[in-house]
């Protein structure tokens, strides 16, 4: 088990070196830089301008930029962000937070909804329980996310029963519990908006796999044995259709990250959302690079919780 | 069973949108620039059959609207006038497919009154038309995207299955990197490469190339798949034994094989990419103004007074729905196909 996690944790920090020195490379070779915008400005004199691209080191040639960057990744600093002029990881650190703030409970709201209703319509299969199933999904499925952001934030303003805009409210109240139920309250609107855009996928897999495991052989053979309904669904046909269930649980952590930074953008969230898409616009390089390797990161750490969970749930991987 | 009856409804579907989105100089009554400053937020004309004397009219007719003054969005119907529809009315000129010059119109009605019958938009321009001409960047946009990346997982997968070895090790590490970045993020990244401010028409191509050359790991991926199956297949060892070139194999036994493979995986792209031009359009990094696509028109409704007081402003979000479902039934069918021949 040890060592098959090292190996895999190995080959994570591999690929997230590959994914971030390519990043680096191809975003050195963009045109423009954060401050060509400056070279306008006739306030900014070009020595003024030269001075902070050496200060920031961007007048030294590609390899020792690339071996400066490399070592701020190793302080941990990933980089300097020249429009907040704060090293990069102290920018993103709050990002990150609040962005983990809306997806891990989206998530697992999520997938307490997607299993057990979705193992109820594999199992009433064919019935009106499962049709209206069937259509509720592929219809929630071709609904835009940008758009069912949209809906909820008009929800949020035409009812007025939930804050619209950042995680707190204006005079913010005293004392960590407060503080917290009023994070909560704001919370609510784009966890909802990440949950429903989530659902349709997760929902449709894991009556797919059930289905599939209902199906099977020996699922008939346990009931011409006389197991009764219940135990046969629970004891044998449940653990049988974990297995593809947990691999998406990995994927479903990236569909997450791509609709949470729609989300974040259309409801004001302050997380890695905003912050990149501003960083994108001004070309604020580093920035860009971080916040890219971090959400693959969480992808990354997403498929290796799955891979340990299959670990432990499949002894079939074990024998490997 | 149930897919199979579907199959004819998506098909009738997409061919439907797709000549409205062709002919929207015929179908839509304005240009999609066209701006009427004072009817900015003008709500979707009422249509009517009825006049203000109870009268029935065969040929239906709208009112002009006007507000009390410029600033308000309080729009009133001049109930004195009536203008009558008018069916295949010549109006503003457009070119048909980009080629003949061409004033025939499906609909519209005589100035002062004008027809917005999904609403205006902030500059008094129509949102069917823009909807319509949108759809056409939208739309082939998602196309031409998912064409791209599914001819360069074709070329990429087929080449690394066949030839394996050192070439196909490399090619699936690249494809690695792709699929791991979630891929929006990819697609930022890639975007923030790219200049920003240019033509409508060179950010279209951009955005296209962009979007396709991101997607092309998981079509390779596939194809490669089945190109390593077929490569070991007695007919493609017997044609070989026959003396036949590499490009012979790959061209008559591995490509014709992967197709399959090559049309649900484009079913299953297009309405992903349509949706990545429309986000990335919606957050101003796809095409900009005046150009309509439906995720620039869809921007708008960012604004909380927009997306509360105008709500045929969300109509662009709402455009793409039926096509996707198409899409979906469509890629569906195709996968149950493709699995009950194999």
């Amino acid at each position: 088990m040890i060592r098959y996690l090292i190996r895999r944790l190995g080959h994570a920090l591999l690929l997230l070196w590959g994914v971030s020195t390519l990043l680096f490379f191809l975003l050195q070779a963009a045109p423009g830089e954060f401050f060509s915008d400056m070279r306008i400005n006739p306030q900014i004199s070009p020595g003024t301008i030269a001075a902070l691209r050496s200060q920031y080191g961007m007048d030294r040639p590609l390899p020792a930029r690339y071996f400066h960057w490399m070592e701020s990744v190793a302080k941990g600093e990933f980089g300097y962000s020249f429009a907040y002029n704060l090293p990069v990881s102290t920018l993103l650190a709050p990002r990150i937070r609040n962005t983990l703030l809306l997806t891990v409970p989206a998530l697992l709201i999520s997938w307490l909804i997607a299993v057990p209703v979705g193992v109820l319509a594999a199992y009433r299969k064919g019935n009106w329980m499962d049709r209206a199933f069937s259509v509720g999904t592929s219809t929630l499925l071709a609904l835009p996310d940008l758009l069912i952001a949209l809906l909820v934030l008009l929800f949020a303003l035409r009812t007025g029963f939930f804050p619209v805009g950042g995680m707190t409210s204006s005079n913010q109240p005293q004392g960590w519990w407060k503080i917290m139920l009023d994070t909560a309250w704001h919370m609510a609107l784009p966890v909802a908006a990440l949950v429903l855009g989530s659902l349709p996928t997760l929902l449709r897999h894991t009556r797919a796999s059930i289905v599939e495991v209902l199906d099977s052989s020996f699922m008939r053979a346990a009931h011409g044995h006389g197991l009764s309904a219940k135990s046969s669904l629970f004891r044998h046909a449940l653990p049988a259709a974990a297995n593809p269930l947990i691999s998406l649980f990995g994927l479903s952590v990236a569909a997450l990250l791509s609709v949470s930074l729609l989300v974040e953008v259309i409801v004001g969230w302050p997380g890695i959302g905003p912050l990149l898409i501003e960083a994108i616009l001004i070309r604020d390089l580093f920035v860009v690079i971080a916040a890219v390797v971090f959400s693959t990161m969480f992808l990354v750490i997403g498929n290796l919780l799955a891979d340990i969970l299959l670990y432990a749930f499949d002894p079939r991987i074990r024998v490997q | 069973m149930r897919i199979t009856g579907r199959l004819p409804v998506a098909l009738g579907c997409l061919a439907g949108i797709h000549l409205l989105v062709i002919f929207a100089g015929f179908v839509s009554p304005y240009s999609f620039d066209a701006q009427e400053r004072f009817h900015s937020f003008a709500p979707p004309t009422r249509v009517h059959f009825f006049d203000s004397n109870g009268k029935f009219h065969l040929r239906p007719f709208v009112y002009a609207v006007a507000s009390g003054d410029e600033n308000s969005n309080e729009y009133r119907e001049d109930r004195s006038v009536t203008y009558p529809i008018s069916f295949f009315t010549a109006g503003e000129e457009y070119s048909l497919f980009g080629v003949w010059p061409c004033q025939r119109h499906l609909f519209g009605v005589n100035a002062p009154a004008r027809i917005y019958l999904l609403g205006a938009d902030g500059f008094g321009r129509d949102q069917l038309s823009r909807l319509l001409y949108g759809g056409r960047v939208s739309l082939f946009g998602g196309f031409l995207a998912a064409a791209l990346s599914v001819l360069l997982g074709l070329g990429v997968g087929a080449m690394a299955g066949f030839y394996g070895g050192r070439a196909d090790d490399l090619m699936m590490r690249i494809a690695d990197v792709f699929i791991v970045v979630p891929w929006f993020y990819l697609l930022l990244a890639i975007r923030a490469v790219l200049p920003l401010h240019i033509q409508p028409e060179a950010a279209f191509l951009l955005v296209v190339a962009t979007i396709g050359v991101v997607g092309w790991a998981r079509p390779a991926r596939l194809v490669r798949g089945v190109a390593l199956s077929q490569r070991e297949r007695n007919f493609v060892l017997a044609a070989r034994g026959f003396g036949a070139s590499n490009f012979y194999l790959l061209r008559r036994h591995i490509l014709p094989s992967a197709w399959g493979v090559a049309l649900t995986q484009m079913a299953v792209l297009i309405p992903q990419f349509i949706l990545a031009e429309v986000i990335l359009s919606f957050l101003g990094l796809g095409i900009g103004e005046p150009v309509p696509s439906w995720g620039n028109m869809l921007a708008y409704a960012q604004q909380y007074h927009i997306l509360v007081s105008y709500w045929w402003m969300l109509i662009p979000g709402l455009a793409p729905v039926p096509v996707f479902l198409a899409y979906h039934g469509l890629a569906d069918y195709l996968h149950a196909r493709l699995q009950s021949v194999s």
